[in-house]
């Protein structure tokens, strides 16, 4: 117990804030690794910048404690918190040089004037960008501020780095390389991030764990694979990925599967990772990509549906169908054109029971 | 072609616009300052009517040590107004950026209103609070906290504050226009980085708002120089190079040495704001 103890840098103990407009944080509690990469995920205004704003200093919770090491932070400010931040705006001092703007967290913890330019050259070499020391921050594209921003957090050796959406005012080409580079250099480095994002690929690509957020909660805390395949909510299950989620009576489960029934038909899912009974009524989740239409019944299966378009995506087709009962599905599994069923036609939906989700599944109850 | 013709259509449409100012601007800036300047260059003749002679004698009269401390008064007090400006001013013109929009619109009202009155009426109201017998010395003797009444008046005190009371606005929206433009991001980042409150202010807002303490100081400063009713008002006693001048023009009837003044005090204030924009000062409206 004492080693597992050891391990946790952050603790979230019941935060709660309010900005006079309602809650923005209900009782968040998370504790987070050393080395962890911990992504906050969600639309914008469900609390997550709150709760970095929190980590660091920059608000102060209503209720609850920010602890640190073993060390209750909750009242220190900002400047007293091993804690660095990288701004969504990058917040480079615009009156400052590269150089300055580094060094800017070692100048005022006094460290002297060698022992700063050995850090900020290390810094800047870190993040490949030694030859721009002398530049100012005007001078300097999106991509490059990024990296000072970065290489200036840095800096001062915090315990934990907090990136506020921090790849979101770049385009996507650039968005992919910076998401492999950071991940490169908290790996190297093995700093704890607590990253936030609203874009899911770029959590699922680069986290250990997810906390999805809505609404001053956390919907779900979990590794990519257990919000991708067991999401906990709806919420999750629509916020995340792209799936088709039916609603249905249990009509017989025996431990391993079971079979459900609802206005569309009958189908089957594992139900290894969920706790359901017969006559209960319960959530699937069916990813996009693990939704199949075959032009004949399968075992275990009986959703017809209706071909209303069929698409080519770029190595597979999606095929896009109406059920009986109305919902609107994607299938995938088809690689071209010529293989595809045409509009009108009858297909019969069906997956892998193993590979649908039970949403809200004893998984993650615990 | 087509192209052409249509810039040349704005070109002219620009111009319908330009003219009327540019007009504007000689008859009442440009004429007046050239005849000033004519009038310091040329000498009187007997019957007070211009002589066409050129003469630098009214500049080399103006060489007395006497007339120096005259102009030495001026720059001195000016320079006071605009340091005690500033150190009331831009704290008055942080919190009013800083403030919710409520306490927003009323410091801005605060600023604003007492433009709707004149100069000259607000300070005799100010005269009156500090007169001997006057509300000011009532309150203090009431709180016990003087014996006699304080003579405000005449001290040189009394004609700074009325300094400060008419020239501090002028401090107060440079100041808060450059307050509330900076990115407030990047003070947070800063005391992210391990600053003090007061450091991050002195390593990035004071920075990044000396546009507008410098603008502010200009504007203060430059009408600064010119202005002697005021002190005559608060009785004062000083003597200034506005005091100076009038008492040539008017007194006097000596318009060569009178203008010669207004010329040097001119070239002063031009040199100040020259200065100004050299150091990167912003635009002020002047040029």
């Amino acid at each position: 117990m004492d080693e597992a103890m050891a391990e946790v840098l952050l603790s979230l103990r019941h935060i709660s804030k309010n900005f006079g407009e309602g809650d923005v944080l209900q009782d968040v509690s998370l504790d987070v690794e050393r080395g962890e990469f911990v992504t906050l995920l969600g639309a914008s205004g469900c609390g997550k910048t709150t709760t970095l704003r929190i980590i660091s200093g920059l608000e102060t919770p209503d209720a609850g404690e920010v602890i640190l090491n073993g060390q209750d932070m909750t009242d220190l400010p900002p400047e007293s918190r091993p804690v660095n931040t990288v701004f969504q705006s990058y917040a480079l001092f615009p009156h400052m040089n590269v150089e300055k703007n580094v060094a800017y967290g070692l100048r005022v913890r006094g460290m002297d004037k060698r022992a700063q330019a050995a850090r900020v050259r290390e810094m800047l070499e870190l993040v490949q960008m030694s030859e721009y020391a002398g530049r100012m921050p005007a001078q300097l594209s999106g991509g490059q501020r990024q990296r000072i921003a970065i290489a200036r957090a840095l800096a001062p050796q915090p315990q934990l780095l907090l990136l506020d959406e921090p790849l979101g005012a770049l385009d996507l080409q650039l968005r992919r390389q910076m998401q492999i580079e950071l991940k490169r250099l908290q790996k190297k480095l093995g700093i704890t991030f607590i990253y936030i994002t609203h874009d899911q690929e770029e959590a699922i690509n680069m986290s250990d764990r997810i906390a999805v957020m809505r609404g001053g909660r956390f919907e779900q805390l979990g590794t990519p694979e257990e919000i991708y395949d067991h999401p906990a909510t709806r919420y999750v299950a629509q916020f995340i990925g792209r799936s088709t989620i039916f609603t249905g009576t249990v009509r017989s489960a025996n431990g391993y599967s079971a079979v459900i029934e609802n206005e569309n038909g009958r189908f089957t899912v594992d139900s290894a990772h969920a706790e359901i009974r017969e006559g209960e009524i319960c959530d699937v989740c069916v990813r996009t990509e693990r939704m199949r239409a075959s032009r004949t019944p399968v075992e275990g299966f009986d959703l017809p549906a209706t071909v209303r378009e069929a698409r080519y995506a770029g190595g597979h087709v999606l095929t896009y169908v109406t059920t009986r009962g109305g919902v609107e599905a994607v299938a995938e599994g088809v690689e071209r054109m010529c293989d595809a069923p045409a509009a009108g036609d009858t297909v019969y939906l069906h997956w892998n029971p193993a590979q649908a989700a039970v949403i809200g599944g004893a998984s993650h109850g615990a | 072609m087509a192209r052409k013709g249509g810039m040349r259509g704005d070109a002219r449409r620009n111009a319908m616009f330009v003219a009327p100012m540019a007009l504007l601007a000689v008859l009442l800036v440009a004429l007046p300052l050239i005849y000033v300047l004519g009038t310091s260059l040329v000498q009187t003749g007997e019957d007070f009517s211009l002589g066409a002679t050129f003469t630098l004698d009214n500049y080399k009269r103006l060489l007395r040590a006497d007339y120096l401390q005259v102009f030495l008064n001026s720059l001195q007090l000016a320079l006071l107004t605009t340091l005690v400006s500033l150190l009331i001013g831009y704290p008055f013109g942080y919190c009013m950026a800083r403030a919710g929009r409520r306490w927003k619109a009323l410091l801005m009202m605060l600023v604003i209103i007492p433009f709707w009155t004149s100069a000259l009426v607000r300070i005799y109201g100010w005269k009156i609070l500090l007169q001997a017998n006057g509300p000011i010395n009532a309150v203090l003797r009431g709180l016990g906290l003087i014996d006699k009444n304080i003579k405000f008046l005449g001290s040189y005190g009394s004609v700074l504050l009325a300094m400060v009371y008419c020239m501090i606005s002028m401090m107060i929206l440079p100041c808060h226009s450059a307050v509330d433009k900076m990115d407030f991001t990047l003070v947070e980042a800063a005391r992210d980085l391990g600053s003090r409150p007061w450091r991050a202010f002195l390593d990035v807002t004071l920075p990044l708002t000396m546009p507008g303490i410098l603008a502010g100081c200009v504007l203060v400063f430059v009408p600064s120089v010119g202005i002697f009713y005021l002190s005559d008002i608060m009785g004062g006693g000083l003597v200034l190079v506005g005091n100076l001048i009038r008492d040539q023009l008017l007194k006097v009837r000596d318009w060569n040495t009178g203008s010669a003044m207004s010329m040097v005090l001119i070239l002063i204030t031009a040199g100040v704001y020259l200065v100004y924009r050299k150091s990167g000062g912003d635009d002020l409206g002047v040029f």
